[in-house]
């Protein structure tokens, strides 16, 4: 596959989560990726996106998101920014630590961290926070799988 | 999401269908459980076997019904957990946390 860019701009409202985990499932799914790759990379952009409306532009419907899927044959990336102010990650707290585990919030970016193979989240200089998730793709697996069901 | 709620040898069977996500309802079972606690109905079983998506809020919600009713002296159980709930569940060490079963009668004999 050639790389390409798929970008997407939406207001800050919750109604839009099924959208854009419907753009992302059509995405991962012509990467050919398998279902449970494309349900968890789902997930990730949907909390990501979640997050963006949530904590960053604080459910503002004036403020808006971008979604960008930058499709490579190596591996499929997705930047998702808002226009917040930003947090600082280190200072997140572990979910799995024991006096969390019954919180009712902060696992969202735990779970992301998991289903994703890179994650990070940056301060813009110009306003907003980005994060960058990084999914490889590995086709050949793909291609040596059919070769050694044509050579049984 | 909806849910439906029976009653099986004094445990209250809530099924849940559709999503448990942030902008689904999730606050529903969290609003029906509080209803049920009042009415001094302690012992919960939420099925999630026709739940087709759960969110970090909707694992969230369903911590916050677990305290809320442990808080109450009550017990709040799963049933019918899907592979990709379960998976959410145990990454986030949530499997210690919760009593789950795939056997409704079962889950209803362990009260």
């Amino acid at each position: 596959m050639r790389k390409c860019d798929i970008e997407i701009s939406l207001a800050s409202e919750l109604r839009y989560l099924d959208v854009i985990q419907g753009v992302s499932d059509s995405i991962t799914r012509m990467l050919e990726l398998d279902d449970d790759t494309r349900y968890w990379v789902g997930m990730s952009v949907r909390e990501s996106v979640t997050n963006a409306i949530l904590h960053g532009n604080k459910m503002d419907e004036g403020k808006r998101v971008w979604v960008r899927f930058n499709l490579a044959p190596e591996s499929l990336v997705i930047y998702v920014r808002d226009e917040g102010a930003g947090f600082d990650e280190s200072k997140l707290p572990d979910p799995l630590d024991p006096k969390n585990l019954l919180r009712p919030s902060g696992r969202g970016i735990f779970y992301i961290r998991t289903f994703m193979d890179d994650v990070r989240y940056t301060i813009l200089p110009e306003g907003g926070m980005e994060v960058r998730m990084e999914k490889r793709v590995n086709h050949k697996v793909k291609g040596d799988q059919e070769g050694e069901a044509n050579a049984n | 999401m909806r849910i439906d709620t029976r009653t099986a040898n004094g445990v209250t069977i809530l099924d849940v269908h559709g999503k448990i996500t942030i902008g689904e309802g999730s606050a529903e079972i969290r609003n029906r459980v509080r209803d049920l606690l009042q009415s001094g109905r302690k012992n919960i079983l939420l099925n999630l076997s026709d739940v087709s998506y759960v969110d970090s809020s909707g694992i969230g919600e369903l911590v916050s019904c677990y305290t809320t009713v442990a808080n109450q002296g009550g017990h709040l159980k799963l049933l019918g957990l899907t592979r990709k709930v379960q998976e959410l569940l145990a990454i986030t060490k949530l499997l210690t946390v919760f009593e789950s079963y795939e056997d409704e009668k079962k889950a209803i004999a362990s009260y």
